[in-house]
């Protein structure tokens, strides 16, 4: 069978915007069919990772709008929408398209537009997914996150700077990354220090509001070879959910999405955890590096914070996660941090990391939605 | 609980588990067969938050508990607000107190007549 190849990508700068979703995804559309030299008019498929342009900015339509925008008529549009993993879902969607012989040429765009919006109503608009019982108490995400990392770091004893550390990791890898939001360290003084947002979590255990856009293209690896030497392959992918009622499952430390997610893409791919060199892990919240580096098979159940304090997930670790800053400090425009997430991997097995840059021929992005509702795992090597 | 406040209403399933909220069909893939009213029952904190950062209607500080329920030696859990700004622990035994307005309809991006806004708290023992 015929691997599905990426040969192209782009990721705009995150941070505070001027730009609206549609200036967003146009110009992260334009960098990608730039970078891998395929015009707007053989692109067959389109798709759109975004969460909420219409209750951000009241812009619906966009997989239409990038298309005038691009010149990409008459290519086949449609908007993925998977909350926080509408990114891995897009993923998910422009393999499958490439895939199944739908497609020989198919581009993702993912964005979001945020920053205009207050903290409280961001907040308010992402924590729309919760269920009514959920809502109604005003539970919102970093509140699940904070319910989650107390009952983490009481059930395995794992002191709360374990935590700060993964902030104090990602944002030293988040310096190098020219498109982060943030490129300044931070010590662990800081981050312990910060004012508390969802106990015990604190300010620098969360990502901030962003805006911003990344693409990618795919094409059938024979097609691939016609336009580049610098491709990689995606050798696995799995899509899961989880329980919507977060209270409802049976361990609150365990995201069965990720299992399951991870499960099938190990299978697809014929690798175990132990093969992955690279990852780019949905450290929305601290504490979800912790439970996706578990669940992922990377290190017992318990055990993740260890992999930290001992700096296994350095850039210069054995196992390095989040070389591009990760959420934390890249920033989480929703409908574009699973593109971005696979941006990373990409320049990392295609050896155009730059200062990032790790040795690594096997990555994998992991990217999550809601609280672990909805996650995407996807495994790539180089060719 | 008297006629004149709704129950806390859990569902029973065949297999004998029980979920708050109800669902069509429980985690055995069957519809319910009864219901409970959890506001009967105490329950222990498994895990709780203090939110200071809440969104458009809701009061600040937040404190939120997962709590779990023993109904005949059936777990259920639920998650809502603790009553009061107070701390809790996790092992700590709350009880259920009925409030009409949780948060405040209409103050966030939710359409008010989509779903009710009255609950239960938990209030600790």
């Amino acid at each position: 069978m015929d691997r599905v190849a990426i040969i192209g990508a782009s990721m705009t700068q995150f941070g505070q915007r001027d730009a609206w979703i549609r200036e967003l995804l146009a110009e992260a559309g334009q960098a990608a069919l730039a970078d891998a030299d395929v015009s707007p008019d053989e692109i067959e498929h389109l798709y759109v990772s975004n969460m909420a342009s219409g209750e951000f900015e009241g812009q619906t339509g966009v997989p239409n709008a990038l298309a005038h925008d691009l010149a990409a008529m008459p290519a086949y549009t449609a908007r993925i929408d998977q909350t926080s993993s509408s990114g891995g879902a897009g993923v998910y969607a422009a393999w499958q398209s490439v895939a199944s012989g739908a497609s020989d040429m198919t581009m993702l765009v993912g964005g979001e537009k945020m920053t205009h919006r207050s903290t409280a109503e961001a907040t308010d608009v992402i924590a729309s997914l919760t269920h009514p019982v959920e809502y109604k108490h005003g539970v919102t995400l970093p509140s699940f996150a904070g319910l989650t990392a107390r009952l983490y770091l009481d059930t395995y004893d794992a002191p709360r700077e374990s935590l700060g550390k993964v902030a104090v990791k990602n944002h030293k890898n988040g310096v190098d990354n020219p498109h982060a939001q943030f490129r300044k360290e931070v010590d662990l003084d800081t981050v312990m220090d910060s004012p508390i947002v969802a106990d015990p979590l604190r300010l620098y255990d969360f990502c901030p509001i962003t805006d911003g856009s990344a693409a990618l293209v795919f094409c059938p690896e024979s097609v691939a070879r016609e336009y580049t030497d610098d491709y990689a392959v995606i050798s696995g992918i799995g899509g899961a959910t989880d329980t919507h009622v977060v209270h409802e499952r049976a361990d609150p430390t365990t995201m069965g999405g990720v299992v399951n997610s991870s499960e099938i893409a190990y299978e697809m791919a014929d690798l175990e955890p132990d093969d992955i060199e690279v990852a780019e892990l949905h450290d929305m919240f601290t504490i979800l590096e912790f439970l996706q580096s578990e669940d992922l098979g990377f290190f017992e159940k318990g055990e993740g914070w260890k992999a930290v304090e001992e700096g296994v997930t350095d850039r210069d670790g054995d196992l390095p996660i989040n070389t591009s800053g990760g959420l934390k400090s890249k920033g989480h425009p929703l409908g574009a941090s699973g593109v971005a997430q696979v941006y990373e991997i990409y320049k990392q097995l295609i050896g155009d990391a730059g200062e990032r840059q790790v040795d690594a021929d096997v990555g994998l992005a992991c990217n999550v939605g809601g609280f672990g509702n909805c996650v995407t795992t996807t495994i790539m090597e180089s060719r | 609980m008297s006629d004149d406040v709704p129950a806390m209403e859990a569902y029973r399933y065949p297999d004998g588990s029980i979920t708050y909220p109800g669902h069509p069909v429980g985690p055995g893939g069957e519809e319910p067969v009864g219901t409970v009213d959890l506001s009967d029952y105490t329950a222990t904190v498994l895990t709780w938050t203090k939110s200071t950062a809440t969104p458009p209607g809701v009061r600040q500080p937040n404190t939120l508990a997962i709590v779990e329920f023993d109904v005949d030696g059936e777990p259920v859990r639920a998650i809502g607000q603790v009553t009061g700004e107070d701390d809790v622990d996790i092992g700590d035994e709350v009880r259920p107190v009925y409030c009409e307005e949780l948060r405040e309809p209409g103050a966030g991006i939710r359409e008010p007549a989509s779903q009710e806004w009255d609950g239960y708290r938990f209030e600790p023992r």
